[in-house]
């Protein structure tokens, strides 16, 4: 009996304390559960950190992940996001010599800019939800994109 | 997996050598990180007193858990003013004790208007110090209970409601039950696939009540109607409390003797053999199920499981959930230490006393008067017995025959030997170690072929068992 796999985003609150994070993705290999994508940075002034996990999984699987979350003793919160914004960002480095002004307008239809520009690359950046970026890295491969990166997700619940 | 308690020393080279690998350097807290529950590096004298307080709360509340403290040479030797918390509080852990009342009050209902209701229980009873609560519950309301390896001595074995062990050598019966009950309570018990066999096929027409402190135990390997998240012992007395009246199960129990006539817990005697079963039977008798037995793991565990009748909580220490063999002795060297006013019986078989046989010295040296069991068949039984079964009797490396004396080994450790083969030699040699203060040795020579029946196999389901003459059910 397979059940449907679908995409969750999950938002841990951690003790900023060595190897949290490896208790954490120790848990997800070692019960073969899937990171799509981890994002992890201190909230300021305290001595935690947030966590963004984007994963998937059946019902089943999530509702596991997010107790066997919360069972790891550095875990204080364990949010498993229903309505929320989510945001992630790429920067991209083009080849000086593409169409700069042509980047720019998709850049800003897709929340960006370009934010370098050097003698023989420039480099824009975009902050859109993940599927948007992932339309925006499918439509710029004709401007010849020399390197892509693309951070994890972040999320906050409405 | 069988939540023992237990909070690991080790050692570590100094803090300023980390993670240069100097000599004997081991990363043991991330080694050790998926077997246990928790584990902390003390990388400052400051942090020691407060951490070992953690380590022990941590182990010990909730579901209990191995956790394991490094300690760096440096700290080590180092001084401080020892101030010891003596509360500890740990933002992050909190072990939920109390069941939601509703819950237990929906539960009360549910069981006490069953018609064939079933206690399904496991280790978190014993933990949680609840096997005054669960017998009273069984008792009063005449509930069938059946037990998990680890559950073994929660429920007296001797009482007329214990159906015995469940799942993959569990009783007949018991199997049967699950398979045909309307409402099975499981009580710190986790649905494990020796318990379970074929999960699709678990007790299919049950309603599930699921008791247990973890909450990850809940839904994990099957889907509960209700489940109740708490400590069992609570839980249970409050059960207790909200049932207000007797379930009728006359008609069930009626049903349950049939089962237990139509295949009772039962093996085949010849006069000149001598068989484990038999052998663990005599031991029942003759300690009372009051002895503490400490099982390896292997055929003779699974006997042990189905003929001793253990009538006390923690009476029975084995190696469950991982079956690592070798656990018999040094567990019950540690068994020895805990208890002086029951027999220590260690029970293993002639291959897991080959893996830890080291740790006999220990015992002789601190005069502790355990009586050590080898079920010499010289092979790895249960190994063998798949073989035999499954693999069309291909034995392959689990011939165990060349090996040594044991009798002369035990005598080399300082303890008094018995050989025996056959059934009088047998009980002259149980009931001389027994009454002696010393540690014995009993090596008895066991019938080599025999195998560990009823048996579902592996990923089959409850109600078709392997019986004792191969003939299958329905």
């Amino acid at each position: 009996m397979m059940e449907a796999s679908e995409r969750r985003v999950i938002s841990v609150i951690v003790v900023n304390e060595a190897s949290v994070l490896s208790r954490i993705t120790d848990l997800f290999s070692g019960r073969g559960y899937n990171i799509t994508s981890l994002t992890v940075a201190p909230i300021p002034e305290s001595k935690y950190s947030r966590l963004t996990i984007v994963t998937s999984g059946s019902v089943r699987v999530i509702e596991q992940i997010t107790k066997q979350l919360h069972k790891l003793i550095p875990i204080l919160r364990v949010y498993e996001h229903a309505d929320l914004v989510e945001k992630e960002m790429a920067l991209v480095k083009f080849p000086v010599s593409e169409n700069i002004t042509d980047i720019n307008t998709l850049c800003e239809a897709y929340n960006g800019k370009i934010v370098n520009v050097g003698e023989n690359v420039i480099i824009a950046m975009v902050a859109d939800e993940p599927k948007r970026v992932e339309n925006f890295l499918k439509i710029i491969t004709r401007y010849n994109p020399k390197e892509i990166v693309r951070s994890g997700a972040v999320a906050l619940e409405r | 997996m069988d939540s023992v308690p237990m909070v690991a020393f080790t050692g570590q080279v100094p803090s300023s050598m980390l993670g240069n690998d100097a000599f004997q350097e081991a990363d043991i807290v991330g080694i050790t990180r998926p077997i246990t529950k928790h584990n902390f590096l003390v990388r400052d004298i400051k942090d020691l007193a407060s951490t070992i307080k953690k380590a022990f709360f941590i182990a010990s509340t909730g579901r209990p858990g191995p956790v394991l403290v490094d300690l760096p040479k440096d700290v080590l030797n180092s001084q401080y003013e020892f101030e010891y918390p003596e509360k500890i509080d740990i933002r992050g852990y909190k072990p939920n004790y109390k069941g939601h009342f509703n819950q237990i009050k929906k539960a009360a209902e549910i069981i006490q208007n069953a018609k064939r209701p079933l206690l399904y229980v496991g280790g978190g009873v014993i933990m949680s110090g609840g096997s005054a609560e669960l017998t009273l519950l069984a008792k009063e309301n005449n509930l069938p209970v059946t037990m998990t390896l680890q559950g073994l001595g929660a429920f007296p074995g001797t009482a007329s409601q214990s159906l015995g062990m469940l799942g993959m050598h569990g009783t007949y019966y018991a199997n049967q039950a699950v398979n045909d009950c309307d409402v099975l309570v499981a009580l710190g018990a986790r649905f494990d696939d020796r318990v379970t066999g074929n999960i699709e096929k678990f007790a299919t027409g049950a309603y599930k009540i699921h008791v247990d402190i973890d909450p990850t135990a809940i839904d994990k390997n099957v889907l509960v109607d209700l489940p109740i998240v708490g400590d069992v012992k609570h839980i249970l007395a409050e059960l207790v409390a909200e049932i207000s009246k007797k379930p009728d199960t006359d008609a069930w129990w009626e049903k349950i003797e049939d089962w237990k006539n139509e295949c009772p817990l039962d093996y085949d005697q010849d006069e000149d053999e001598l068989k484990t079963q038999y052998v663990i039977e005599r031991i029942s008798e003759k300690t009372k199920g009051e002895a503490v037995i400490i099982a390896d793991v292997g055929q003779h565990q699974m006997w042990v499981a189905q003929y001793y009748k253990f009538n006390n909580p923690r009476s029975h220490l084995t190696s469950g959930g991982l079956g690592t063999m070798g656990f018999s002795v040094p567990a019950a060297i540690g068994a020895a230490f805990a208890v002086n006013d029951r027999h220590i019986i260690s029970i293993s078989g002639d291959g897991g006393f080959q893996m830890n046989m080291q740790e006999l010295i220990t015992a002789a040296y601190h005069k502790l008067p355990i009586k050590f069991f080898i079920m010499n068949n010289c092979f790895l039984g249960m190994v063998r017995q798949w073989q035999t079964l499954f693999y069309d009797k291909r034995h392959s490396e689990t011939d165990l025959s060349v090996q040594p004396d044991f009798v002369k080994l035990s005598e080399a450790f300082g303890g008094i030997g018995y050989r025996v083969k056959t059934k009088e030699e047998f009980d002259a040699a149980l009931k001389d170690a027994v009454e002696k203060d010393v540690v014995a040795f009993i090596e008895v020579i066991v019938e080599r072929m025999e195998n560990v029946m009823p048996m579902v196999p592996s990923g089959g389901s409850l109600f078709n068992m392997m019986l004792l003459e191969k003939k299958e059910t329905k």
